[in-house]
């Protein structure tokens, strides 16, 4: 069966050419399939240079792989009619982390709403149309009369982020690409807009991909994670397992690092992983070997495969090399599929 | 008890613009212990910065310290010459800022930046004496000594908020200004920050106030928390006490609203908006979003009470 969308042994490298010499690889080697019956929340996690935006922007489409295929319905993106790229855009949104960015200031609200209704014909007649984005703006809890008519300016953050949300809903998207959506709203808001992200999509039958730097909404809102480090997986599998009982060293450190929000629960004062590392070789080595607290010689010498620790579960860690290898475009193999 | 180090005693800020003047700071009252760390939790816009640079007497135009008295070991700061203040700052009470890593000159060493704290402070000492403090410093903040020959871009980010840190205790202040000093850094990075910034204010005695969104951050690093909401504190108490049994109702939302590791849960989002500074409601500021609102609430500022020991808030429900 093909998948929704599906990464399969994509790889990024930035530079490289006559003018940067320095390659970057962004992202290597990278597997997702992405289906939305039944309609399920995957989280990608990462710090700043894990390849997580990298990830998101090959799954919209937006960057050009330098290996590998990105499909849609079982087509690859980057060779199918303009027809077909039509509808993948349409089909597949995005939420974007700035709410603040995305907005030309000197149009109103109205315009980002607007446009795709025309654009893709959404409703035969204007007031058909505003009929429409008016009840997409009260899916996402905002009164149509407080937010229409308004300059970008006059909405607060979060008004402006739920905006986005509604204005991906108003496609009828069958897949949500969310980067950071809500790392710049305040803290009381953020909760309501993940909550209503997770409730509509599940009602609306729209699965999510959910990019973040952080652990805990991760965790609170996806059934899978895949957790990056230096653009390549370092632990994937059931969010839960994950989180709460991390395998994967780099895992383990990121996990203890959150600044729990109780005070009775503090961080061990002893000293985490170094903080930048050596530069190792990443072209043969782990590449977490040179924080690893565990680093052995087999991590300097070749980097290590998925290893399927649980049933839903894979580390890419020779700590656990006792456990099947599990290929990278198998990944989705340890995720847990939501029940409906 | 000790002496209080820093007293700030119904204080009032105001940004004047042409649409009014926007209260951003209003009748602030709060005291700190020497050694303490204290928080100040609010999202954007209740006036938690303002304050801190309040306590620096760093407001620019159109902003105005309106009223009030910050009074830092005896010294009435709003009364010092800009002279005096000029002193005061560094030597006395220092600021780790909101990106402070990115204010480091990009074409100036490390240890020269470190070296022109001290000297516009009147310390001359010699070249040896120099480097060997600049070395004591950069160690202390868990950096090694070849570092002071180094620019800002060789440095990575926690690397640079370390340099930051190490020019903010370059004096020995008695009281440290972290605010968000960790809010461009990933978080493993920035536990590492913070347990540093735990560890020299721990080694001076010096009293810290974090100020920032952050409830996990102040979970893990303050004594004391105060909660800012619409240029008020609403809410001041042990970090314990707060986490454990929270007396404001916007307290109460905060906490509530916090994603666990432990359970997945139904969010509890807060309902409403943070008010307008321009346009503040009448009575109690978070009346409108307030869950227990009463009618009084809607026409009476509810005045800060003592509802605990050792900890006071402002709202009518007690």
């Amino acid at each position: 069966m093909t998948a929704l969308l599906e990464a399969q042994e994509v790889t990024k490298i930035f530079g490289g050419g006559l003018l940067h010499k320095r390659r970057t690889v962004a992202l290597e080697n990278f597997s997702l399939a992405i289906d939305n019956h039944p309609p399920s929340i995957t989280a990608i996690v990462g710090e700043s240079g894990s390849g997580k935006t990298t990830a998101a922007r090959l799954l919209l489409g937006l960057t050009r792989p330098t290996r590998g295929t990105v499909r849609y319905a079982g087509k690859d993106i980057w060779s199918m009619p303009a027809r077909e790229w039509r509808t993948f855009r349409r089909d597949v949104q995005v939420i974007f982390q700035d709410p603040y960015e995305v907005y030309n200031p000197f149009y109103k609200v109205d315009h980002v709403l607007e446009t795709p209704v025309a654009k893709y014909q959404l409703a035969p007649t204007r007031a058909a149309g505003r009929a429409l984005i008016e009840e997409t703006l009260a899916k996402v809890g905002l009164r149509p009369e407080e937010t229409l008519g308004r300059f970008p300016h006059q909405l607060s953050g979060g008004q402006r982020q739920r905006v986005m949300v509604a204005r991906a809903l108003l496609l009828k998207p069958r897949l949500i690409i969310a980067d950071e959506p809500v790392s710049m709203v305040d803290a009381s808001l953020r909760a309501t807009i993940l909550d209503s992200l997770r409730k509509l999509t599940r009602e609306l039958n729209v699965s999510v991909v959910y990019i973040t730097h952080d652990l805990t909404t991760a965790y609170q809102i996806s059934e899978n994670i895949i957790v990056l480090y230096r653009g390549s997986v370092a632990e994937a599998g059931e969010v839960g397992l994950v989180v709460k009982q991390p395998k994967h060293p780099y895992t383990q450190l990121l996990v203890s690092s959150i600044p729990r929000p109780d005070p009775d629960h503090t961080w061990e004062m002893e000293q985490g992983a170094s903080e930048v590392g050596r530069q190792a070789d990443t072209s043969v080595a782990c590449r977490f070997a040179d924080r690893c607290p565990f680093a052995m010689a087999i991590c300097l010498e070749k980097p290590p495969p998925l290893f399927q620790t649980d049933q839903h579960r894979a580390a890419a860690c020779y700590l656990y090399q006792e456990a099947p290898v599990l290929a990278t475009e198998q990944m989705d193999a340890v995720f847990v599929v939501p029940t409906a | 008890m000790s002496e209080d180090i820093l007293q700030v005693k119904d204080l009032h800020v105001a940004y004047h613009t042409p649409r009014g003047p926007v209260r951003a700071v209003e009748g602030v009252s709060f005291t700190l212990k020497p050694g303490e760390r204290f928080g100040l939790v609010g999202e954007s816009g209740s006036g938690k910065s303002t304050m801190g640079l309040a306590i620096l007497r760093l407001i620019k135009p159109p902003g105005r310290i309106e009223s009030g008295e910050i009074i830092l070991a005896g010294k009435k700061l709003l009364e010092l010459t800009d002279q005096q203040m000029r002193r005061v700052r560094l030597a006395e009470v220092a600021m780790v800022a909101q990106g402070a890593m990115n204010s480091l000159n990009p074409v100036m060493l490390v240890r020269d930046q470190l070296a022109d704290g001290l000297l516009d402070h009147g310390i001359r000492p010699s070249e040896r004496e120099l480097n060997r403090r600049i070395a004591e410093l950069l160690e202390w903040v868990g950096l090694r000594p070849q570092v002071a020959g180094m620019y800002p871009h060789e440095l990575s980010g926690g690397m640079k908020q370390r340099v930051v840190i190490a020019m903010a205790i370059s004096l020995r202040p008695k009281v440290i200004i972290a605010d968000e000093p960790t809010s461009a850094l990933d978080v493993v990075v920035q536990r590492q920050i913070m347990e540093t910034l735990r560890r020299v204010q721990a080694d001076l005695g010096a009293a810290v106030i974090l100020i920032g969104h952050d409830m996990g951050l102040m979970a893990q690093f303050v004594n004391r928390l105060g909660v800012m909401y619409a240029g008020k504190l609403v809410e001041v108490a042990p970090v314990r006490d707060i986490f454990h049994e929270p007396l404001h109702p916007y307290s109460q939302g905060l906490i509530a609203s916090l994603p666990s590791l432990e359970e997945k849960a139904v969010f509890q989002g807060m309902g409403g908006l943070p008010p307008s500074l321009l346009n503040k409601p009448r009575g109690c500021p978070f009346h409108p979003r307030c869950p227990f609102v009463m009618d009084r609430c809607k026409t009476d500022v509810p005045a800060p009470r003592a509802a605990r020991p050792n900890r006071w808030v402002a709202c009518h429900l007690y």
